[in-house]
């Protein structure tokens, strides 16, 4: 049943299955009534698309009304949303609305970081472009024209650097944020958590978060599964130094010392292996080098956690009983920002090996096995070879990277080692927020000949910019379809639903516009993206004009579950779970994990933790009308005791001070029982220093500005973001 | 007769807002403003808290000051499920009904009247649930009839415990919150 389409796009993972198709109308009769079928309404036009206010690409319905853009609801017929957009979705209205959005291609007319602009047109804009990569592949070759992108909106214009030549392209969601966990599992079970994660919260009896803050952080699908886990009495054990959301409804709060995380994972598991609580049916079945691994976790016992971790040896054994108890049933969440520390591979592997012991991966209430349904690729021509291999392909730095790692990129454009990047193009990550310590930013921008900037906002990023190209947003364009990877199998469609209201793009025209100036227009035998789409669909056997009116057309779901007869292969060295790494062994790292003391920082310092908010997607959202409206700005979380003694009090505002020196925006202190004395948090995204974001500039302080030292992941590169530390300054 | 009424469970609310942006859309509610909000309430010392997270709104009580205080009729009754409405035609905008309410759930919209949750009457006619409810991704909200014994707002609050805000202040709030 297995094809391989040769799809770009769609992650081809190893076990992945591949699905037929049925009527979706059959599946969601009723919910399509709901949706299609309410009383005509004059003036009311309804067009599904999906929706890019994060990376979870939730099925979703805009409503216009006499013309004007009105409201987002989510598609009923979609398995993401399930009918129900997240906050940020249903504000999705308010990035059309946007008063600080970009609004026609600027060049630079004055130092670059200093947003001074010159409105031109988009031929104006694209041939000095054209101009500047020809120059760059002309002095250096393509090779030193880098990108770094984020979400599904980089597809076209991936297309057009991999035909110019380019091999560095970078996500920052690889190194700042799901890599680790990523690589522990593919070490571990020889295949990635995914995004949307293969997690089946929705029938976990057990669910144990790890720092992980659900419904603080909205990851739709996810949200909902996890209040259906609430509603139904589900046990849920959380550890986080912060008394999240998700700890209220726990029923074990393990108020861990930041850090620490390691040492209470090897300590469950020291647990959980002495007590021979684990499945030694699915050990014994998929397991490899158990008995090494089995060895290695002996010194671990509460006992010895009990003064790291902070947490008592008895809830310890609890815990790890309670999760025990409901295996298979039982999901030790991965998280997904997991860059926290310098050592969140081994972390994140920890994580891989409980649910090992208990047997999760592959089962009911675990980890479920997903599919995806078979698009083909477009048949394009095949892209040149490469004269220099990637960055990450000449270095043994980081030997179980499999993405291209950011930070090295920026690395190498400061050093021109191991040889000079010239050109960055930056698609939809605010750079400037997103990567660690700002100051080498910039210091890599400055070597730069040419910084491009495609966005719908003028970030950060965009006022170092020499040119900025702006995008039309999501509900203004078509883009790439998403035939997802998940439990049931679909794919998504975004279609315009209004016209973009000045002179914005969407990126599939900017990218073939592009390679037409570079002369690469051979490479685009599309003339409109319509045409591409039904290309595409066609060849897979999907009608474009069924997903065109219904915005998703749903596959066969196959099993998920081994117990239900999904294929339990293992793609590692020994084909099954590898309690023991020979491939980390091989490279000298620690083949089962193995705990450091964290640095605890200076005396008087509070750590600084940083997390997300429903409301807000990392610092894309800030000028959102709608999500502003609702949260403006960011507080700082304080301990109520720690703010009496600093004779502060909620509502004041102060600055944070780093271990650096460096001095944060003012920002609202929250003083709370909700938080450990030892530590500070702040949700991300805020403290605007674009002037452009009008609306936003100023308001709230900047995590980022603050993380200045990052602590390398030795086996992937990731960038450990939670080693700062800061002190609080009264006054504004 | 009919009496509208909201059951939401704060056990299953996780506080992220969704309702207050959809009330914001569905009802053009205008810059600065918004007719629905979370409220945090935190009791105990860290690390035994007890956190409720609560979505409020106007409580369209049965027996509504803002109604019997207001000089112009503007709010009134609406005689489908007792919902408190303001008729914008009317109002005045003299605030009396913002000091007359105990949830502080109204304010004068820029237009000059005085403005508030209306439970999406416009929606319920049409047999459609409030915004708020029907896009909740924590599921936490309920919307129905409490003069139906069958309706599930009636059936939740037969079932489990719960509260509503200010009971002392007489005024018959139609929200009740599960715990």
């Amino acid at each position: 049943m297995r094809t391989d389409s040769g799809n770009p796009v769609s992650r081809r993972s190893f076990l992945k299955i591949s699905a037929a198709t049925i009527a979706a109308g059959a599946a969601a009769g009723s919910a399509l009534h709901a949706v299609y079928e309410t009383p005509r309404e004059k003036g009311i036009r309804r067009v599904p698309t999906y929706c890019d206010l994060c990376f979870w690409k939730c099925g979703a319905i805009a409503t216009v009304r006499d013309g004007r853009l009105w409201k987002i609801e989510g598609n009923p017929l979609d398995p993401l949303s399930r009918g129900r957009l997240c906050p940020r979705g249903t504000g999705g209205v308010g990035a059309h609305f946007d008063p600080d959005r970009l609004r026609t291609p600027l060049l630079r007319a004055s130092e670059r970081g200093r947003e001074v602009w010159r409105p031109v047109s988009w031929e104006e804009a694209l041939d000095f472009l054209a101009s500047k990569m020809r120059a760059i592949q002309t002095n250096y070759g393509p090779e030193s024209m880098a990108a770094f992108v984020h979400g599904i909106g980089g597809t076209f214009l991936k297309h057009t650097l991999k035909a110019y030549g380019a091999v560095n392209i970078a996500a920052p969601s690889f190194a700042q944020c799901r890599g680790p966990r990523d690589t522990a599992f593919r070490l571990t079970f020889g295949d990635d958590v995914g995004s949307p994660e293969r997690t089946d919260i929705e029938n976990a009896q057990c669910l144990v978060l790890i720092g992980s803050h659900l419904g603080e952080n909205m990851h739709n699908t996810q949200v909902q599964e996890f209040a259906n886990a609430v509603g139904r009495g589900a046990s849920i054990i959380v550890a986080d130094p912060r008394f999240s959301v998700a700890a209220s409804k726990a029923k074990f709060y393990l108020p861990v010392k930041p850090g620490t995380d390691l040492a209470l994972l090897l300590a469950w598991m020291n647990v959980i292996v002495s007590e021979k609580l684990y499945d030694k049916e699915y050990v014994g079945k998929y397991g490899f080098g158990f008995e090494q691994f089995a060895a290695s976790v002996v010194p671990y016992t509460p006992e010895w956690a009990y003064p790291e971790t902070g947490i008592e040896p008895e809830t310890i054994r609890a815990t790890a009983r309670e999760m025990a108890r409901y295996r298979p049933a039982t999901l030790v969440h991965p998280g997904r920002h997991s860059n926290w520390y310098g050592d969140d591979t081994q972390r994140e592997r920890a994580i891989a090996l409980l649910n090992a012991l208990l047997g999760s991966w592959g089962r009911k209430g675990g980890f479920y096995i997903p599919s995806s349904m078979d698009v083909p690729g477009y048949p394009y021509p095949a892209v040149p070879k490469p004269s220099r291999p990637a960055l990450r392909a000449m270095s043994n730095k980081f030997p179980f990277a499999n993405e291209d790692i950011s930070t090295s990129v920026r690395e190498a454009t400061i050093t021109g080692q191991p040889y000079p990047i010239k050109g960055w193009m930056v698609y939809a990550t605010n750079l400037i927020n997103s990567l660690p310590n700002q100051d080498e930013t910039i210091r890599a921008i400055r070597q730069l000949d040419l910084l491009v900037v495609v966005d719908v906002i003028p970030s950060e990023i965009a006022g170092w910019a020499d040119v900025v190209l702006p995008e039309s947003v999501y509900l203004e364009r078509h883009d790439e379809m998403n035939p997802e990877l998940f439990k049931q199998p679909f794919i998504a469609l975004r279609q315009p639903v209004v016209p973009a209201p000045d002179n914005q793009k969407p990126n599939w025209w900017i990218a073939r516009r592009l390679a037409e100036k570079l002369g690469l227009g051979a490479y685009y035998p599309w003339k409109t993206i319509d045409e591409y789409l039904e290309h595409r669909l066609t060849a897979g056997g999907y009608s474009y004009e069924q997903l065109k009116k219904q915005g998703i057309i749903r596959g066969k779901q196959p099993p998920i579950y081994f117990d239900d007869g999904a294929p339990a292969q293992f793609d590692t060295p020994s084909k099954k779970i590898e309690f023991y790494s020979t491939q980390l062994a091989q490279a000298g790292f620690d083949p089962v994990p193995k705990y450091t003391r964290p640095d605890p920082g200076p005396p008087g310092y509070y750590r600084l933790l940083f997390g997300r908010a429903p409301v807000h997607s990392f610092s894309r959202t800030q000028t959102n009308p709608l999500l502003s409206d609702v949260m403006s700005e960011n507080s700082l979380w304080l301990n109520a005791r720690e703010a009496q003694k600093l004779d502060l009090k909620s509502g004041d505002y102060v600055r944070l001070r780093n271990q650096d020196g460096k001095l944060s925006n003012p920002i609202k202190l929250k003083a709370t029982e909700r938080i450990r004395p030892d530590c500070v948090f702040m949700v991300h995204g805020f403290g605007h220093t674009s002037k452009a974001l009008r609306s936003a500039y100023g308001k709230g302080a900047s995590d980022a500005g603050l993380i200045t030292r990052y602590k390398n992941d030795p086996l992937m590169g990731g960038t450990g973001m939670n080693v700062n530390f800061v002190t609080i300054e009264k006054g504004a | 007769m009919s009496r509208f009424a909201m059951v939401i469970d704060t056990h299953r609310c996780v506080g992220c807002q969704d309702c207050v942006v959809a009330c914001k859309t569905e009802n053009n509610v205008p810059e600065g403003y918004t007719r629905d909000w979370i409220a945090e309430e935190v009791h105990g010392e860290f690390p035994t808290l007890h956190l409720e997270l609560r979505s409020e709104r106007c409580n369209h009580c049965s027996n509504p000051p803002c109604v019997a205080c207001c000089p112009t009729g503007a709010s009134h009754v609406h005689p489908l499920g007792g919902v408190v409405l303001v008729s914008h035609d009317l109002c005045i905008g003299c605030k009396a009904c913002l000091a007359a309410c105990p949830y502080d759930a109204r304010f004068i919209h820029p237009d000059g009247y005085a403005d508030k949750c209306t439970f999406c009457i416009h929606r319920v006619e049409r047999g459609l649930d409030p915004a708020c409810v029907s896009v909740c991704p924590a599921h936490c909200m309920h919307f129905g009839d409490l003069d139906d014994p069958r309706s599930e707002v009636s059936r939740l609050l037969a079932s489990r415990n719960h509260h509503a805000l200010l009971p002392e202040a007489g005024t018959n709030p139609n929200i009740f919150y599960l715990t």
